[in-house]
């Protein structure tokens, strides 16, 4: 009986505070006055633990992660990722919904899950980074936000300080990416556009990171962004960084970029030899690769055919013109 | 908050009748160290869904099929009710279940409270 009665008085209180802490779904603006108050902080860290947790959809934790840190409006949510406002909001409803039925936390996660849940929270916010990235500027600079507010509520985290870094570093060069709508390559871009103050900010987060001894997939990515803004390229580096990273994340697109970097650094022909059999064909990039590396290495009408394979594939315009340039530039 | 865990399993060749009879036994172990485990209130182990029937109501009339409902792969091979704080400590449990990791999968549905 006793039990009972104390079961019903926890479970009320656990929906008076589950009610309370609720509220911070529907009031975004009052979140972000309060940044610098240390209690608020824990809410607010709270918070994104919460909307990026694994139980909610990808779109979700997106769409919840702009709304109510972001304090973006589900109009503009629904602007930018492309989507009508009735789809947005629904699927903004069904999310808190099911925060609610099926009481999903609103906690920091305890120590044993923390680096998985840190990982989930890191990788929306880098995903509303690469919806920016392709110019829409305005998701890039929340990501940026977001990444900035997270590294301050964790500091001692090198993760979410190499996830900044990465950031800054890479937004740091959106000017010089497109020119006239048409997509200039790192090694031709005009360094009198780069934003030298936020390459500068990038730097210094990648500092703290390392300093923290972060050896991550974020702060590996922003020790190779940080050697490509700095002029010349140092491509054997660059190359031992993809290295580490491809082991980290076993991911076929990293061996990819290992690839260029080990033809800079080593010559064309260990970049080709290093992209054979990375069972990449659906990609576009790999073909794109492949072409460029042939067309160094003498072999136009090989490059002519990987050009080829590259534009069937891309679904980028400004990269369809790119390939196109070069494909004439090859003649016939 | 009340958790329903649907334990699920690929029904015609489960990885389960593929372990030796010494390794039968310790996931069996499993199983009811979970039944016992704070906070499971009730659980359950379905005979096949081929013992199945499904029942629906017509005009008045009652109409039984052969078989269960929904028809799919997987088939609910039985379940655990799980009172806990949140839907971590259910998820946290549902990834005890030896189902999970041997080609099956746990649904995990809150209860309506009233």
């Amino acid at each position: 009986m006793v039990t009972a009665r104390n079961r019903a008085i926890d479970r009320i209180r656990r929906e008076r505070t589950l009610a309370a802490k609720s509220k911070l779904l529907e009031v975004p603006e009052a979140v972000e006055d309060d940044m610098h108050d240390p209690i608020f902080n824990d809410e607010r860290l709270e918070l994104i633990f919460t909307c990026c947790h694994p139980a909610l959809s990808t779109e979700a934790q997106v769409a919840l992660t702009l709304r109510a840190l972001g304090g973006l409006s589900t109009e503009e949510i629904a602007h930018a990722f492309l989507v009508p406002e009735a789809t947005m909001a629904q699927r903004l409803v069904r999310a808190k919904r099911k925060i609610k039925a099926a009481a999903i936390p609103f906690r920091i996660p305890p120590e044993h899950m923390l680096p998985d849940r840190l990982t989930a929270v890191l990788a929306v916010v880098y995903l509303i980074f690469n919806e920016g990235y392709d110019g829409r500027g305005e998701l890039a600079a929340q990501a940026i936000r977001l990444g900035g507010s997270l590294a301050e509520l964790m500091p001692d985290e090198p993760e979410a300080h190499g996830l900044v870094a990465l950031m800054l570093l890479h937004d740091s060069r959106r000017a010089a990416r497109l020119q006239d709508g048409e997509l200039v390559l790192l090694a031709d871009q005009d360094r009198g556009l780069w934003d030298w103050p936020q390459i500068r900010s990038g730097r210094a987060a990648l500092d703290r990171a390392l300093a923290l001894r972060g050896s991550g997939s974020y702060v590996l990515q922003a020790a190779i962004a940080s050697l490509h803004a700095s002029g010349s390229s140092d491509w054997p580096q660059i190359a031992s960084l993809y290295g580490e990273l491809a082991q980290l994340t076993r991911s076929p697109v990293i061996e990819l970029n290992r690839a260029v970097a080990l033809a800079e650094a080593q010559g064309v022909q260990h970049g080709l030899d290093a992209i054979d059999g990375l069972g990449l064909d659906a990609y576009p990039y790999l073909h794109a690769t492949r072409a460029d590396f042939l067309r160094r290495l003498g072999r136009p009408a090989d490059a002519r055919a990987a050009y080829r394979r590259a534009l069937e594939l891309t679904r980028s315009d400004p990269e369809r013109r790119f390939l196109e340039r070069r494909l004439a530039e090859l003649g016939s | 908050m009340q958790y329903l865990l649907q334990i699920y399993s690929n029904d015609s060749m489960s990885t389960f009748e593929t372990l030796t009879e010494e390794e039968k036994q310790s996931v069996m172990g499993e199983y009811f160290a979970i039944s016992g485990a704070p906070g499971v209130t009730g659980g359950a182990q379905l005979q096949p869904p081929t013992t199945a029937t499904t029942v629906r109501v017509q005009d008045g009339r009652t109409l039984t099929t052969d078989g269960p409902f929904p028809e799919t792969k997987e088939a609910l091979g039985g379940y655990y009710l799980f009172e806990a704080a949140d839907l971590d400590a259910a998820i946290e449990l549902a990834a005890r279940i030896p189902a999970a990791r041997l080609g099956g999968a746990i649904e995990v549905r809150p209860l309506v409270e009233r």
